[in-house]
């Protein structure tokens, strides 16, 4: 049997039990490894459940830094029996098998074609802690401990986590570091170490960070200066307000008076939450909900209003599976349809799509500026797969004299010295017009919103040249967004090539991967990464300039492709859509399977073989 | 609709308040709603309540949802500012505004369609939560835009003009408003101009979340007999508990004559609510009491008016939040970012 032999380059999954605390044990795993200097992306797979169902930790080895989940086990690391031959079945030929070995286990149980580590980690545990918990939670550490010897990952390296993650817990610190000696010398005296995978201190991290998108799209938000956040809890959302609500006590806690500079409600409903956004945008305040697809569905009255009243909302929408309650725990990205034409009637809204924490943080304060200066919704497209996992990415930055655009407000001021104002009236020719805020004047400026029709002045109007006129601005100011947005990003190939592909948002890694893979079997693409809607005019010259142009995205009715088609009436003869919506991550593999076999059918003679516009591998 | 701007004349002699205000300045557009509408005259009790309050306009915000007594904002508070929402939805819309500016006044206005029925959910949440405003629910329980279906206020028996009995039980707003922790919460009549009138200035100045809900009868569509709504069955059935008078911090206190049947209450603004209460027994400092008083006369058919309840001490959202003194929307990049030497030290701490 031939071992994998790799060093800094693999993948090892853990198979648990939902609440039996080896989530904070695999995420030190992976800690260490990044802090030894090797790039790793780390993924939880987890059902909707609670606690005693199956949840997995995946995680990606790559000295190359390829953070896109790869496809294929090269380690497995068996906690849990309920999923034993699922996970013994995922492994690569020559893979390695870690398990619990106090039972033991017949033999056709195992696969004659990987290596099989027994450790005894209950027994371990048991002749150690008497209490039940703690039986259970050391475990964890114990496997950490085991796995730092047969994979040689430093021991400081996971000693000095400890160190931070028990700081002042003098206590719960000595147990920890018992605990990982005992796997280590339990490895040392009992298995075979080290293995063919294995992990060698390298300086491929340099300064990025490792951090989840919610909890930057959070700190985006802080920074991008939101003071209202109304929310309803919903995976796999909820850690976006959350996290905002700890960096606001960080932050936005007025030293002199323990006041508060911010304001968060936990609303009865996502109905509420948008409202509470509209009602604050709408009087001067940043506001901004965080929520998922099923959310997205219920505000969506709410954002026809925020869209034809022109009020700034800004919507962080973590997708998940859907429809309907769909994949709760699942990625995907599936919400762009329902998102650019939210609500019912004639309506266009701004999507922003980071494609990892550090643009969540950098879209999110960009979408407080772009929702003011718009006057109108934005949202900020994440999903599952960059929103609830932490990813290696660029440090965060943030210039200090970056103001905040809050858009075209008539002062008091400027009214007084009687400017004209019409609250729905281009005055500048881009179809943004001006507001105010409610309090600004005690005789001028003053109007009555609402989501009927109106004129210039925002009189109530049901005159056929008002409503031409409004509706035909809001399409003039959509066409502003475009100049507006973040630009689509390019990446040519190393040599000219009729060939492109289309991608954005969690997609990135794994296509970044694909697009280093692609070359050896002489496959060049030009790729563009759409970072928005509305899309520039780059995109309909991209695509123009290719023969063929690949859309990458994880849905099943190519929405993206549809959206470019509809929207820059595009000939979809062109486009090959190529889709992923299983719920997992998109891996490298996947869109390097997809594209050679479209590439490999269409140099078949003509009349072989039907011109393929959407290829699964 | 139709949308008839007033004209702006100003009458020389037209008297003024503390603020330089005639009392047209508190008058919106003319109104649209059927003449005699129940709807106009809670219209004209809020202008004469800013006007008495001496609130400048541009510093109400008026909000309403969507149906007849949605659109009254129009009609009032020209110089305010005016945001007709979505069905059922202001309160969300309402709570999110003063969010942003805790100094405006906020004045909420809906039926009956909008806020028991479609809107049930954000009425209550609003209540409980505290957002500081005067929520007034205009009660005519019907839909009057759509031409007469009974709404959820509707008293159960009572008959449709098309002669309809509706056999569902009521949804009673103020019982409501009370269970789930409103601190001022009162009941009127839209014909009752006298007890009206102080109640909106009393919720107005009020600390808290402040409810009325004032019976106002839809003349086109529920002023028959057989309605419980009409203007005759609730002049008839009227049994109010208080009268009450609202004299603002401003004004001297004078003294109180009949021991035992005059009580002043102290808001936390320093404002006054005196009570004469009509009844010897009735308590509006108690919430449990003003419970039972309210259903025990409501099993007799009586539609107990006045102010119900009050706690004078509440405090708001923002106080629950810790908000700044400072407006939310008024804050900028100093009170807001932590700027880049913050950003280094947390992009060090995830390595």
């Amino acid at each position: 049997m031939k071992r994998i032999e790799a060093l800094n380059d693999f993948v090892i999954k853990f198979a648990n039990v939902n609440g039996s605390g080896s989530a904070s044990a695999n995420e030190l795993f992976a800690k260490a490894i990044l802090r030894m200097g090797v790039p790793v992306s780390p993924r939880n797979i987890f059902p909707s459940n609670i606690q005693g169902l199956p949840t997995w930790y995946e995680v990606r080895v790559s000295e190359a830094g390829y953070l896109g989940r790869r496809g294929g086990i090269d380690m497995m690391v068996a906690m849990n029996p309920q999923t034993w031959d699922a996970d013994v079945a995922e492994l690569e030929p020559g893979g390695y098998l870690f398990y619990d070995s106090t039972r033991p286990l017949p033999p056709s149980k195992f696969r004659p074609d990987i290596t099989v580590i027994g450790m005894p980690l209950t027994e371990i545990c048991n002749a150690v802690y008497t209490d039940p918990r703690q039986r259970q939670l050391f475990k964890n550490i114990v496997y950490v401990g085991a796995l730092s010897v047969l994979l040689e990952i430093e021991p400081e390296v996971i000693e000095k986590l400890f160190g931070e993650q028990y700081k002042g817990k003098e206590k719960l610190l000595a147990s920890n570091v018992q605990a990982l000696h005992l796997g280590r010398d339990f490895a040392k005296e009992h298995l075979d170490a080290p293995l063919g995978i294995r992990v060698k201190r390298a300086d491929k991290v340099g300064d990025q960070i490792f951090v989840d998108g919610n909890a930057a799209a959070a700190l985006g938000c802080v920074y991008g200066g939101a003071t209202v956040a109304a929310w309803y809890p919903i995976t796999p959302s909820s850690s976006v307000a959350e996290a905002f609500q700890k960096y606001c006590g960080k932050f936005r806690v007025d030293p002199a008076t323990g006041q508060h500079h911010y304001a968060i409600v936990q609303a009865e409903d996502e109905i509420a939450s948008i409202g509470m956004v509209v009602g604050a945008g709408w009087n001067g305040a940043r506001a901004f909900t965080a929520t998922s697809g099923p959310g997205v569905s219920l505000m969506t009255e709410f954002i026809g209003l925020a869209y034809f009243a022109e009020i700034p909302v800004t919507i962080i929408n973590v997708q998940r599976g859907g429809p309907s309650t769909g994949m709760p725990t699942r990625t995907q990205q599936a919400d762009i349809i329902a998102c650019a034409y939210a609500s019912h009637g004639d309506t266009k809204h701004v999507l922003l799509f980071p494609e990892d924490p550090h643009e969540c943080f950098e879209h999110a304060a960009c979408a407080l500026d772009l929702a003011d200066r718009l006057q109108t919704p934005v949202f900020v497209m994440t999903d599952l797969d960059i929103g609830m996992n932490q990813r290696m990415c660029r440090p965060f930055a943030w210039d200090d004299s970056r103001s905040y655009d809050r858009g075209k407000v008539m002062t008091a001021a400027e009214l007084e010295a009687g400017k004209d104002f019409g609250r729905y009236k281009d005055v500048d020719g881009d179809g943004i017009p001006w507001r105010t805020l409610p309090g600004t004047h005690p005789t001028k400026g003053s109007y009555f919103t609402r989501g009927t029709t109106r004129d210039p002045y925002a009189r109530y109007s049901e005159r056929g040249p008002d409503y031409i006129y409004n509706v035909e601005r809001l399409l003039k100011k959509f066409a502003t967004a475009a100049t507006l947005v973040p630009q689509p990003v390019l990446r040519p190939a190393s040599r000219k090539t009729p060939l492109g592909v289309i991608y954005f948002g969690s997609t990135s890694p794994a296509m970044q991967e694909a697009l280093d893979v692609l070359p050896e079997s002489g496959i060049h693409l030009d790729a563009l990464r759409l970072r928005a809607f509305p899309f520039p005019e780059s995109v309909k010259q991209f695509i123009a300039s290719h023969e063929r142009v690949f859309i990458v995205e994880q849905n099943r009715d190519a929405q993206m492709h549809n959206l470019i088609v509809n929207e820059l009436d595009i000939d979809p003869g062109k486009l090959t859509r190529v889709l992923h919506y299983d719920g997992t991550p998109i891996t490298a593999r996947f869109i390097t399977a997809a594209i050679t076999k479209h590439v490999t059918l269409s140099m078949m003679p003509r009349g072989k073989t039907a011109q393929a516009q959407e290829v699964q591998p | 609709m139709t949308y008839i701007a007033k004209p702006r004349l100003h009458h020389p002699t037209l008297e003024t308040n503390k603020v330089g205000y005639t009392r047209r300045d508190y008058e919106g557009k003319i109104s649209t709603l059927c003449a005699g509408c129940g709807h106009d005259s809670i219209s004209a009790a809020i202008i004469q309540a800013c006007w008495e309050l001496d609130i400048e306009p541009h510093r109400v915000a008026k909000l309403s949802g969507i149906g007849c007594s949605s659109k009254t904002p129009d009609y009032f508070l020209g110089a305010s500012h005016g945001f007709n929402t979505v069905h059922g939805r202001m309160p969300s819309v309402l709570t999110g505004a003063n969010l942003a500016n805790r100094d405006l006044l906020y004045l909420g206005v809906s039926g009956d369609g909008d806020s028991a029925s479609i809107g049930l959910g954000q009425f209550a949440h609003a209540m409980r939560r505290g957002v500081r405003m005067a929520y007034i629910v205009e009660n005519n329980g019907v839909y009057g835009l759509t031409k007469g279906q009974f709404s959820a206020t509707a008293d159960s028996g009572s008959k449709s003009k098309k002669g309809v009995i509706n056999s569902d039980s009521p949804v009673d707003l103020v019982a409501m408003a009370l269970q789930l922790g409103a601190t001022y919460v009162g009941r009127s009549f839209s014909g009752n101009k006298a007890q009206l009138v102080p109640l909106i200035k009393g919720a107005i100045t009020h600390g808290g979340a402040a409810f009325i809900d004032v019976i106002s009868p839809c003349v086109a569509f529920n002023n028959h007999p057989g309605s419980t709504k009409s203007y005759d069955y609730v002049r008839e059935h009227n049994e109010a508990v208080s009268r009450i008078d609202f004299i603002t911090e401003r004004e001297e206190i004078t003294a109180v004559a009949q021991p035992g049947e005059v009580v002043d209450v102290r808001q936390h603004d320093g404002s006054l609510l005196r009570l004469r209460s009509l009844h010897a027994d009735y308590d509006a400092t108690n919430r449990y009491t003003a419970m039972a008083y309210m259903q025990e006369h409501q099993a007799r058919g009586e539609i107990v008016t006045g102010l119900l309840y009050v706690d004078p001490l509440a405090t708001d959202l923002h106080t629950a939040l810790n908000t700044s003194a400072k407006p939310l929307n008024e804050l900028d990049v100093p009170q807001l970012c932590p700027g880049a030497p913050a950003l280094d030290k947390l992009n060090a701490s995830l390595r």
